[in-house]
């Protein structure tokens, strides 16, 4: 079980966070371009997903899966969005992806009085944080 | 234990073929009384509810009939503006009946074309290296299994996110496809699908598999 990497999108597409732990192939472009590239893949996937639904979706796109990863996405009401691509059989990652947002996100930048909302995130004490709870996730005690 | 829908798109990205299975029908009718508690606008050709959900009555659903006269774009079987009308406190009591969008052909054949996309982005992206495109979709509604032959041919099942075996009915449906649809003297490559036999063979897999479940077939 491996979690690979995470990125954080704020509401207008701006890379707000990325984080990498087992990242074994670089998309060959720069962290930007591919920050960007993910958002429209995401932003193009929400809607093909509300598109094609039978049904009126409520959470929406939830993840997808190829041979190799899993990309588990998360978006909140605020239009943050949380990207983290894990290995195919990682489970609960969806309660991960929510913690990072409630117990990492919401304690360490939104109470932080000196980070800017919008700006990406540059905290020493966050990034510590984060790492803490993605190396306590049960899926990621074998890897890193 | 329900599959929604079967698409195929070919090497190039174009829809090659489409099958709905059972979609749901989701409508509803009420009636308003002035002033009415929805925001309607007027988008895209169509009067979509934008903010107010109650009685099964989403955002997002479209306005097909008042006064159980069907509407057509804002407009009224007599002419009327459907807007002007429920806009106007005289024209209460109004019975009003809303629907989730259906997709219409030319839909299905813009989304997928953007699923081509999708597929090749997801690969590219990728922590690891030498990973395919996307296999399986999930959202909240649905899931979407997506089989690519070695021939870059895709197949595509919507279907409960509970159902299981979806990639053994993919397999049989690429057979179905070889055998009925390929080897038709008559049926070009990248062109749509239009045979029977393909179809109706199709249509009973589905059916078999509603019943009996997938291990069956």
């Amino acid at each position: 079980m491996t979690i690979h990497n995470l990125y954080i999108f704020d509401k207008f597409g701006c890379l707000l966070y990325y984080a990498e732990w087992n990242r074994l192939k670089s998309s060959g472009i720069t962290r930007e371009e591919e920050a960007k590239l993910m958002y429209g893949m995401l932003f193009s996937l929400k809607s093909f997903v509300s598109k094609i639904s039978p049904l009126d979706t409520k959470k929406g796109f939830v993840c997808y899966k190829t041979n190799k990863y899993a990309l588990h996405y998360l978006e909140t009401p605020t239009g943050l969005k949380f990207v983290l691509n894990t290995d195919v059989n990682a489970q609960n990652v969806r309660d991960l992806l929510h913690q990072i947002y409630s117990k990492v996100y919401v304690e360490y930048v939104v109470k932080n009085p000196v980070v800017n909302l919008g700006d990406p995130i540059k905290s020493e004490l966050f990034k510590m944080k984060l790492d803490g709870v993605i190396k306590q996730f049960p899926a990621a005690s074998k890897a890193s | 234990m329900v599959i929604y829908g079967v698409y195929i798109v070919s090497k190039s990205g174009g829809l090659i073929f489409n099958h709905d299975h059972n979609v749901p029908k989701i409508e509803n009718e009420h009636t308003f009384s002035y002033p009415l508690d929805l925001k309607l606008v007027y988008e895209n050709k169509k009067v979509v509810v934008s903010f107010g959900q109650k009685d099964g009555i989403m955002v997002g659903h479209v306005l097909t009939a008042a006064n159980g006269m069907p509407v057509t774009g804002k407009q009224l079987d007599d002419g009327r503006d459907v807007l002007e009308v429920i806009d106007n406190s005289e024209s209460y009591p109004l019975t009003l009946r809303f629907s989730r969008p259906r997709m219409t052909t030319n839909e299905k054949i813009f989304l997928a074309s953007m699923f081509y996309p999708l597929f090749a982005i997801a690969s590219q992206l990728s922590p690891e290296p030498k990973s395919s495109g996307i296999e399986v979709l999930e959202a909240d509604t649905f899931k979407l299994h997506c089989f690519q032959t070695l021939t870059g041919v895709k197949f595509m099942v919507v279907a409960e996110p509970s159902q299981t075996g979806v990639d053994l009915l993919l397999k049989k449906i690429y057979e179905l496809y070889s055998d009925f649809a390929l080897k038709n003297p008559f049926y070009s490559l990248e062109m749509p699908v239009r045979c029977e036999l393909f179809e109706s063979n199709l249509q009973s897999l589905l059916e078999q598999i509603e019943k009996t479940g997938i291990s069956n077939v």
